[in-house]
């Protein structure tokens, strides 16, 4: 394991459930940072609360663990402050799109140079498994026992919609294209917003009589497809993978250095 | 002396004085100034009367010595992104009023629990709710304790004068960087927006206190929630040598979160010790004629003004009446109070709000049932002539 330098052992074992999909993408993040050779010192990580949160203290990175639905804006002074830095940003259901759903919006719409990672369960895990903005009608949760009617959210749609100019999204099936779709959102200049469909087997599995891991992972790799194949063309009701949008557009903190100039001048 | 000599020894003073900085400033901008003498190099707020000339302000002067300004989306963001500008080096604050006071409260409470020092300025106006947007009012006292959930302890300052507000911000910067915790300036509509006369110190008349940064050398453990034997954590940037994990759960020394009792109590009481048992330390205030005093007047604020209008008018006709100004606010300055009025027939509490400083005035005088309040909490400013009354009846003169 070349990437164990990057965790904290002394940590370990972690909190989350057996088949929970958190750890793969802990597992594609820290794979992608070792082959980018990243120096460890520049990287931070600014997460929630909900278990995807609990990830910033496994990372041998500068972490903050902070309050539910405000980790994008403590990040944002973070980045501000110290624009070399490096900073991701974990975030659950709730941490993006229900009680931080104003900061993401609002950090898509200034292109702050952050890497958005929303694991996208479909349920709160860390609560015991109440219906999330991104459950769908339909879903069976302990707050929606007669069924959800509330729909869900697109994150893609939301994140482009809110002016992201990185925005993509995996499943934790698809490790190694996600491992790749993290490398570059690392890479972009601007927020990056990564959506990754992760499976929740104690609640939302149980709870949908979905079944365990197993059953939640072939859910992805059958009802998924890439961006601009002929799977996905006829095949509408897929849900979409790849890199929808990478564009170039003024970040934010170069942006406020020539804000710094313009009155300095 | 010649009347010539006299008249040029005069206008080299005359020069003299033109060679201070003297401003003729708002109580909020005499804030920003304070703010910028104490080297603040990061705000993040969102406009609210009457709190909104401190943004204003610092939207124009922090990017010209290089520092962040950044209007968020809500103020609760802005307590967040101050939470994450400390932590990355910068002595960081940000300013609200009202229902903005109530929202900051969650990342207040984070700045508590994380030990981020950073400075927190509520303009206080009549509440609750959206209540009186443009009117004053002191009734945040207790919030600005205990708005934030769960034990903790917290540092909150205030000032009647657009002088004294200059300084107390200069000291809110040293106290929050010196124990690292929020530190709340609760000023109140009337003297964040009065002018008045303000004499900017030259840099280094004042104290400047930088924060404690670790000497630990890289490689060796850090451990950034281990107390030192005086209380204080030497903190490690974000990006410097020394990686490690802050969170606003209970943890242990390395930042880590824990639930053992041990640790969970040790952490509690460190948090609150640091400040409460330093409340005579912390203890700020200013006293007008209280050697004889047989009536002692407690007030804070713009309340203070009106008190001490009062007293002196008072004085002039004779009346051994004085005046406490308190400018900390909590910690509680009880020691202090139950000292200044042990000798007093009646202490009169001033303040515009129901009672909230009052009832620690009676909890810390000698006789408590010679405490009494006067008070406004109609959007009104307090006046002397308030004051007056409420003393003629206490005193058996009448109405």
């Amino acid at each position: 394991m070349a990437f164990r330098k990057l965790i904290r052992e002394r940590f370990f074992p972690h909190i989350w459930c057996p088949g929970c999909g958190h750890g793969i993408v802990l597992n594609a993040l820290l794979h992608t940072v070792n082959e980018l050779e990243l120096d460890k010192s520049s990287l931070c990580m600014v997460s929630g609360i909900g278990c995807s949160a609990r990830i910033s203290g496994y990372v041998d990175f500068h972490s903050m663990h902070t309050m539910h639905g405000r980790a994008l804006a403590c990040a944002t002074g973070l980045k501000l402050t110290k624009p070399s830095l490096n900073v991701f940003v974990p975030m659950g259901d709730g941490d993006a799109t229900a009680i931080g759903g104003n900061h993401f919006i609002h950090a898509c719409r200034r292109n702050i140079d952050l890497t958005a990672i929303i694991f996208n369960n479909r349920i709160y895990g860390m609560t015991g498994g109440q219906y999330s903005p991104l459950s769908g009608e339909g879903i069976l949760a302990t707050t929606a026992p007669y069924r959800s009617i509330d729909p869900a959210f697109d994150i893609v749609e939301l994140a482009l919609g809110a002016g992201a100019t990185f925005v993509a999204r995996s499943t934790a099936f698809h490790v190694k294209e996600l491992g790749g779709i993290l490398k570059k959102a690392i890479q972009h200049k601007g927020i990056s917003v990564v959506e990754v469909l992760v499976q929740c087997p104690t609640y939302f599995g149980r709870k949908n009589k979905i079944g365990g891991p197993v059953e939640l992972l072939e859910y992805f790799r059958d009802n998924t497809a890439p961006l601009g194949t002929k799977k996905l063309d006829e095949n509408p009701a897929l849900i979409a993978r790849g890199v929808f949008r990478d564009e170039a557009r003024p970040e934010y903190c170069e942006e406020y250095a020539k804000i710094i100039a313009r009155a300095q001048g | 002396m010649g009347r010539t000599q006299k008249q040029a020894t005069a206008r080299a003073a005359g020069r003299n004085a033109g060679a201070q900085d003297i401003r003729f400033v708002q109580g909020n901008e005499a804030c920003v100034l304070g703010a910028l003498y104490a080297g603040v190099g990061f705000f993040a707020g969102y406009p609210i009367t009457p709190s909104t000339e401190i943004a204003e302000h610092l939207a124009e002067q922090l990017p010209r010595r290089g520092g962040v300004f950044i209007q968020m989306e809500d103020e609760i963001s802005a307590m967040c992104a101050v939470c994450g500008a400390s932590l990355a080096g910068a002595k960081a604050m940000t300013a609200t009023s009202g229902p903005g006071f109530s929202l900051k409260q969650e990342a207040i409470g984070y700045a508590c629990m994380a030990e981020i020092p950073c400075v927190v300025v509520d303009v206080q106006r009549a509440g609750p709710s959206t209540g009186l947007p443009t009117k004053v009012s002191q009734g945040d006292v207790n919030q600005a304790r205990w708005g934030a959930h769960g034990d903790h302890s917290i540092v909150v300052l205030t000032a009647s004068s657009i002088q004294d507000v200059f300084s107390i911000t200069v000291e809110a910067f040293n106290i929050a960087e010196t124990y690292r915790t929020p530190v709340i300036l609760l000023f109140d509509e009337v003297v964040g927006h009065m002018r008045e006369k303000l004499v900017i110190p030259p840099q280094g008349d004042l104290e400047v206190v930088e924060r404690l940064r670790t000497e630990v050398r890289a490689g060796v453990n850090y451990h950034p929630y281990l107390p030192r034997e005086d209380g204080r954590l030497p903190i490690s940037d974000f990006g410097g040598v020394h990686r490690y994990n802050v969170t606003g759960l209970f943890h242990d020394i390395f930042g880590f979160p824990t639930e053992k009792p041990e640790e969970v109590t040790k952490l509690v009481y460190h948090l609150v010790d640091k400040i409460e048992n330093r409340a005579h330390l912390l203890a700020r205030h200013k006293e007008y004629y209280l050697e004889d005093a047989e009536h002692v007047i407690v007030s804070y604020g713009s309340s203070a003004r009106s008190a001490i209008h009062l007293v002196e008018g008072r004085r002039r006709k004779g009346d051994r009446i004085g005046l406490l100004e308190l400018q900390t606010l909590w910690p509680f300055p009880s020691q202090l109070v139950r000292e200044k009025t042990a000798r007093a027939r009646n202490v009169f509490v001033v303040e515009m709000n129901m009672g909230q400083v009052k009832s620690q005035v009676k909890q810390a005088a000698v006789h408590p049932d010679r405490v009494f309040l006067v008070n406004r909490m109609d959007g009104m400013m307090v006046t002397p002539t308030d004051i007056g009354k409420v003393m003629r009846i206490i005193e058996g003169r009448g109405f």
